[in-house]
Protein backbone atom coordinates (compact mmCIF):
# COMPACT_ATOMS: atom_id res chain seq x y z
CA UNK A 1 0.00 0.00 0.00
CA UNK A 2 1.15 3.30 -0.88
CA UNK A 3 0.27 6.26 1.96
CA UNK A 4 2.43 8.97 -1.04
CA UNK A 5 -0.70 10.56 -2.75
CA UNK A 6 0.31 10.25 -6.98
CA UNK A 7 0.40 14.37 -6.79
CA UNK A 8 3.35 14.22 -4.19
CA UNK A 9 5.24 11.41 -5.69
CA UNK A 10 5.31 13.30 -9.25
CA UNK A 11 6.25 16.32 -7.81
CA UNK A 12 9.45 14.81 -6.21
CA UNK A 13 9.85 17.06 -3.72
CA UNK A 14 10.05 14.66 -0.69
CA UNK A 15 9.58 15.50 2.99
CA UNK A 16 11.35 18.75 3.53
CA UNK A 17 8.90 19.91 0.38
CA UNK A 18 12.17 21.23 -1.25
CA UNK A 19 13.35 18.16 -3.00
CA UNK A 20 17.54 17.95 -3.70
CA UNK A 21 17.84 21.69 -3.54
CA UNK A 22 19.82 22.09 -0.81
CA UNK A 23 21.82 18.66 -1.54
CA UNK A 24 22.37 19.96 -4.90
CA UNK A 25 23.74 23.89 -4.06
CA UNK A 26 25.67 22.05 -1.27
CA UNK A 27 27.74 20.41 -4.51
CA UNK A 28 27.70 22.97 -7.41
CA UNK A 29 29.06 25.57 -4.54
CA UNK A 30 31.81 22.94 -3.08
CA UNK A 31 32.66 22.21 -6.79
CA UNK A 32 32.95 26.12 -7.39
CA UNK A 33 34.99 26.17 -4.40
CA UNK A 34 37.93 23.43 -5.67
CA UNK A 35 39.41 25.90 -8.43
CA UNK A 36 38.97 29.24 -6.15
CA UNK A 37 39.98 27.72 -3.05
CA UNK A 38 42.85 26.78 -4.43
CA UNK A 39 43.51 30.23 -6.40
CA UNK A 40 42.99 31.63 -2.88
CA UNK A 41 45.72 29.86 -1.31
CA UNK A 42 48.14 30.93 -4.36
CA UNK A 43 46.81 34.87 -3.56
CA UNK A 44 47.97 34.43 -0.23
CA UNK A 45 50.86 33.14 -0.35
CA UNK A 46 51.74 35.24 -3.37
CA UNK A 47 51.08 38.64 -1.09
CA UNK A 48 52.49 37.03 2.18
CA UNK A 49 55.17 40.30 3.56
CA UNK A 50 53.65 42.66 1.46
CA UNK A 51 52.81 46.17 2.18
CA UNK A 52 49.36 46.79 2.10
CA UNK A 53 49.48 49.13 -0.91
CA UNK A 54 51.17 45.94 -2.74
CA UNK A 55 48.10 43.87 -1.97
CA UNK A 56 45.53 46.76 -2.60
CA UNK A 57 47.21 46.66 -6.00
CA UNK A 58 46.95 43.31 -6.09
CA UNK A 59 42.82 43.35 -5.84
CA UNK A 60 42.70 46.04 -7.99
CA UNK A 61 43.43 43.69 -10.90
CA UNK A 62 40.04 43.13 -11.88
CA UNK A 63 40.62 39.31 -12.90
CA UNK A 64 41.71 39.09 -8.56
CA UNK A 65 39.23 41.35 -7.60
CA UNK A 66 36.30 39.06 -9.89
CA UNK A 67 38.40 35.95 -8.57
CA UNK A 68 38.31 37.14 -4.72
CA UNK A 69 34.77 38.16 -4.87
CA UNK A 70 33.46 34.78 -6.00
CA UNK A 71 35.63 33.23 -3.77
CA UNK A 72 33.65 34.80 -1.04
CA UNK A 73 30.19 34.69 -2.51
CA UNK A 74 30.90 30.83 -3.09
CA UNK A 75 32.15 30.36 0.37
CA UNK A 76 29.83 32.42 2.03
CA UNK A 77 26.68 30.12 0.14
CA UNK A 78 28.37 26.92 0.77
CA UNK A 79 29.01 28.07 4.33
CA UNK A 80 25.03 28.53 5.24
CA UNK A 81 23.83 25.72 3.39
CA UNK A 82 26.79 23.88 5.63
CA UNK A 83 25.92 25.05 8.67
CA UNK A 84 22.21 24.73 8.24
CA UNK A 85 22.86 21.01 8.17
CA UNK A 86 24.86 20.65 11.51
CA UNK A 87 22.02 23.09 12.83
CA UNK A 88 19.58 20.35 11.67
CA UNK A 89 20.98 17.23 13.09
CA UNK A 90 21.84 18.80 16.89
CA UNK A 91 19.44 21.23 17.32
CA UNK A 92 15.76 19.44 18.01
CA UNK A 93 13.98 22.57 19.77
CA UNK A 94 11.75 24.76 17.60
CA UNK A 95 12.85 27.88 18.58
CA UNK A 96 16.50 27.69 19.43
CA UNK A 97 16.19 26.09 15.83
CA UNK A 98 15.14 28.56 13.92
CA UNK A 99 17.10 31.35 16.17
CA UNK A 100 20.64 29.75 15.34
CA UNK A 101 19.47 29.09 11.49
CA UNK A 102 18.68 32.63 11.80
CA UNK A 103 22.03 33.78 12.81
CA UNK A 104 23.97 31.54 10.32
CA UNK A 105 22.06 33.22 7.54
CA UNK A 106 22.83 36.91 9.29
CA UNK A 107 26.40 35.86 9.30
CA UNK A 108 26.80 34.95 5.88
CA UNK A 109 25.17 37.72 4.49
CA UNK A 110 27.23 39.98 6.33
CA UNK A 111 30.61 37.90 5.91
CA UNK A 112 29.84 37.68 2.23
CA UNK A 113 28.17 41.54 1.91
CA UNK A 114 30.99 43.24 3.96
CA UNK A 115 34.11 41.18 2.05
CA UNK A 116 32.09 42.40 -1.84
CA UNK A 117 31.99 45.72 0.04
CA UNK A 118 35.30 46.19 0.62
CA UNK A 119 36.50 44.80 -2.56
CA UNK A 120 34.36 46.87 -4.91
CA UNK A 121 35.62 49.80 -2.92
CA UNK A 122 39.02 49.11 -3.60
CA UNK A 123 38.63 50.43 -7.28
CA UNK B 1 8.77 -11.03 32.15
CA UNK B 2 11.61 -9.51 30.47
CA UNK B 3 14.03 -8.12 32.41
CA UNK B 4 13.79 -4.00 33.49
CA UNK B 5 16.32 -2.41 31.30
CA UNK B 6 15.99 0.81 33.65
CA UNK B 7 17.26 -1.64 36.44
CA UNK B 8 21.34 -0.54 36.60
CA UNK B 9 22.39 -4.78 36.41
CA UNK B 10 26.04 -5.62 37.29
CA UNK B 11 27.44 -4.65 34.41
CA UNK B 12 25.47 -1.74 33.12
CA UNK B 13 25.29 -1.75 29.64
CA UNK B 14 24.41 1.35 27.42
CA UNK B 15 20.51 1.94 26.86
CA UNK B 16 21.55 3.26 23.00
CA UNK B 17 24.66 3.32 21.45
CA UNK B 18 26.43 6.36 22.09
CA UNK B 19 29.71 8.04 20.66
CA UNK B 20 31.98 6.67 23.18
CA UNK B 21 31.01 2.75 22.69
CA UNK B 22 31.97 2.86 18.64
CA UNK B 23 35.44 2.70 17.22
CA UNK B 24 36.96 5.14 15.31
CA UNK B 25 37.20 3.62 11.96
CA UNK B 26 39.49 5.99 9.38
CA UNK B 27 36.25 7.07 7.69
CA UNK B 28 34.33 7.53 10.37
CA UNK B 29 36.84 10.24 11.67
CA UNK B 30 37.71 11.75 8.75
CA UNK B 31 33.41 12.28 8.15
CA UNK B 32 33.50 14.18 11.62
CA UNK B 33 36.74 16.01 10.89
CA UNK B 34 34.70 17.38 7.66
CA UNK B 35 32.14 19.07 9.88
CA UNK B 36 34.19 20.54 12.29
CA UNK B 37 36.79 21.71 9.91
CA UNK B 38 33.49 22.92 7.94
CA UNK B 39 32.25 24.97 10.86
CA UNK B 40 36.13 26.10 11.65
CA UNK B 41 36.37 27.76 8.13
CA UNK B 42 33.08 29.34 8.28
CA UNK B 43 34.68 31.16 11.21
CA UNK B 44 37.80 32.05 9.23
CA UNK B 45 36.02 33.68 6.74
CA UNK B 46 34.90 36.71 9.27
CA UNK B 47 39.14 36.99 9.49
CA UNK B 48 39.19 37.54 5.40
CA UNK B 49 36.36 39.62 5.51
CA UNK B 50 38.40 41.22 8.32
CA UNK B 51 41.65 41.31 6.08
CA UNK B 52 39.83 42.83 3.14
CA UNK B 53 37.75 45.47 5.27
CA UNK B 54 41.27 46.70 6.88
CA UNK B 55 42.91 46.88 3.36
CA UNK B 56 40.31 49.65 2.64
CA UNK B 57 41.38 51.87 5.53
CA UNK B 58 44.06 53.96 6.99
CA UNK B 59 47.38 52.04 7.90
CA UNK B 60 46.39 51.88 11.31
CA UNK B 61 43.84 49.69 11.04
CA UNK B 62 45.84 47.39 8.67
CA UNK B 63 48.53 47.45 10.92
CA UNK B 64 46.58 46.41 13.19
CA UNK B 65 44.97 43.26 11.29
CA UNK B 66 48.87 41.94 10.65
CA UNK B 67 49.92 42.44 14.62
CA UNK B 68 47.00 40.58 15.56
CA UNK B 69 47.79 37.72 13.04
CA UNK B 70 51.47 37.53 13.14
CA UNK B 71 50.71 37.32 17.42
CA UNK B 72 51.53 34.00 18.65
CA UNK B 73 47.89 33.57 19.21
CA UNK B 74 47.61 34.63 15.38
CA UNK B 75 49.60 32.77 14.30
CA UNK B 76 48.39 29.26 15.99
CA UNK B 77 44.44 30.43 15.14
CA UNK B 78 45.91 30.85 11.57
CA UNK B 79 47.53 27.91 11.70
CA UNK B 80 44.35 25.45 12.20
CA UNK B 81 42.91 27.57 9.67
CA UNK B 82 45.13 26.38 7.17
CA UNK B 83 45.05 23.08 7.88
CA UNK B 84 41.49 22.95 8.34
CA UNK B 85 40.74 24.49 5.05
CA UNK B 86 43.55 21.85 3.24
CA UNK B 87 41.43 19.01 4.90
CA UNK B 88 38.26 20.34 4.46
CA UNK B 89 39.48 20.63 0.53
CA UNK B 90 40.65 17.81 0.14
CA UNK B 91 38.55 15.77 1.90
CA UNK B 92 35.46 17.77 0.08
CA UNK B 93 36.90 16.45 -3.62
CA UNK B 94 36.52 12.83 -1.70
CA UNK B 95 33.57 13.34 -1.00
CA UNK B 96 32.21 14.88 -4.73
CA UNK B 97 34.48 11.87 -6.26
CA UNK B 98 32.13 9.44 -3.64
CA UNK B 99 28.88 11.67 -5.47
CA UNK B 100 30.08 10.50 -8.95
CA UNK B 101 30.41 6.86 -7.81
CA UNK B 102 33.80 6.18 -7.27
CA UNK B 103 35.75 4.90 -4.19
CA UNK B 104 33.13 3.71 -2.25
CA UNK B 105 34.75 0.42 -1.44
CA UNK B 106 35.62 0.12 1.97
CA UNK B 107 40.10 -0.70 1.51
CA UNK B 108 39.58 2.30 -1.36
CA UNK B 109 37.16 4.57 1.25
CA UNK B 110 39.81 3.91 4.45
CA UNK B 111 43.25 4.66 2.02
CA UNK B 112 41.83 7.79 0.58
CA UNK B 113 40.94 9.06 4.34
CA UNK B 114 44.45 8.21 5.26
CA UNK B 115 45.86 10.32 2.22
CA UNK B 116 43.93 13.21 2.90
CA UNK B 117 44.91 13.51 6.23
CA UNK B 118 48.20 13.02 5.50
CA UNK B 119 48.48 15.47 2.53
CA UNK B 120 46.71 18.14 4.43
CA UNK B 121 49.34 17.99 7.56
CA UNK B 122 51.70 18.31 4.79
CA UNK B 123 50.15 21.26 3.01
CA UNK B 124 49.41 23.21 6.04
CA UNK B 125 52.83 22.62 7.48
CA UNK B 126 54.70 23.52 3.85
CA UNK B 127 52.05 26.95 3.78
CA UNK B 128 53.53 27.98 6.93
CA UNK B 129 57.55 27.21 6.67
CA UNK B 130 56.94 28.78 3.14
CA UNK B 131 55.63 31.84 4.98
CA UNK B 132 57.85 32.61 7.63
CA UNK B 133 60.49 31.98 5.01
CA UNK B 134 59.17 34.55 2.58
CA UNK B 135 58.18 36.86 5.31
CA UNK B 136 60.81 36.46 8.18
CA UNK B 137 59.90 34.83 11.54
CA UNK B 138 56.97 36.86 13.09
CA UNK B 139 55.78 38.81 10.45
CA UNK B 140 53.63 36.71 8.11
CA UNK B 141 50.36 37.85 5.90
C1 LIG C 1 35.83 28.00 1.83
C2 LIG C 1 34.99 27.94 2.82
C3 LIG C 1 34.17 26.71 3.17
C4 LIG C 1 33.32 26.69 4.22
C5 LIG C 1 33.01 27.84 5.18
C6 LIG C 1 32.74 25.37 4.26
C7 LIG C 1 31.82 24.96 5.21
C8 LIG C 1 31.15 23.76 5.20
C9 LIG C 1 30.23 23.31 6.20
C10 LIG C 1 29.85 24.06 7.47
C11 LIG C 1 29.75 22.10 5.82
C12 LIG C 1 28.73 21.23 6.54
C13 LIG C 1 29.42 20.07 7.19
C14 LIG C 1 28.49 18.92 7.50
O1 LIG C 1 27.34 18.91 7.08
O2 LIG C 1 28.96 17.99 8.16
C15 LIG C 1 30.36 21.78 4.55
C16 LIG C 1 30.11 20.65 3.81
C17 LIG C 1 30.73 20.32 2.64
N1 LIG C 1 31.81 20.98 2.07
FE1 LIG C 1 32.51 22.78 2.67
N2 LIG C 1 33.23 24.60 3.25
C18 LIG C 1 34.12 25.39 2.55
C19 LIG C 1 34.87 24.99 1.46
C20 LIG C 1 34.73 23.79 0.81
C21 LIG C 1 35.57 23.35 -0.29
C22 LIG C 1 36.76 24.10 -0.88
C23 LIG C 1 35.12 22.13 -0.67
C24 LIG C 1 35.74 21.33 -1.77
C25 LIG C 1 35.19 20.39 -2.44
C26 LIG C 1 33.97 21.78 0.18
C27 LIG C 1 33.20 20.64 0.09
C28 LIG C 1 32.17 20.31 0.91
C29 LIG C 1 31.27 19.18 0.73
C30 LIG C 1 31.32 18.17 -0.42
C31 LIG C 1 30.37 19.19 1.80
C32 LIG C 1 29.21 18.22 2.06
C33 LIG C 1 29.65 17.16 2.99
C34 LIG C 1 28.52 16.25 3.40
O3 LIG C 1 27.47 16.23 2.74
O4 LIG C 1 28.66 15.55 4.41
N3 LIG C 1 33.79 22.82 1.07
N4 LIG C 1 31.23 22.81 4.20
Amino acid sequence: MKLETPLHRVQGLGAAHSGTTHFWRQRVTAAALVPLTIWFGYAVLHLIGAQQVMVLSFFQHPLNMALMGLFMLAATVHMVLGLQVVIEDYVHTEGTKILLLLLARGMGWLIGATALIALFSMR
Amino acid sequence: MADNPQVQTRHPRPLSPFLTVYRWPVTMATSITHRVTGVGISAGLILIAWWLVALTREPEQYDLFVWVVSGPLGQIVLFGFVWALAFHLLNGIRHLMWDMGYGFKVPTANKTGVLVVTLSVLLAIGVFVFAHMEAGVGAPL
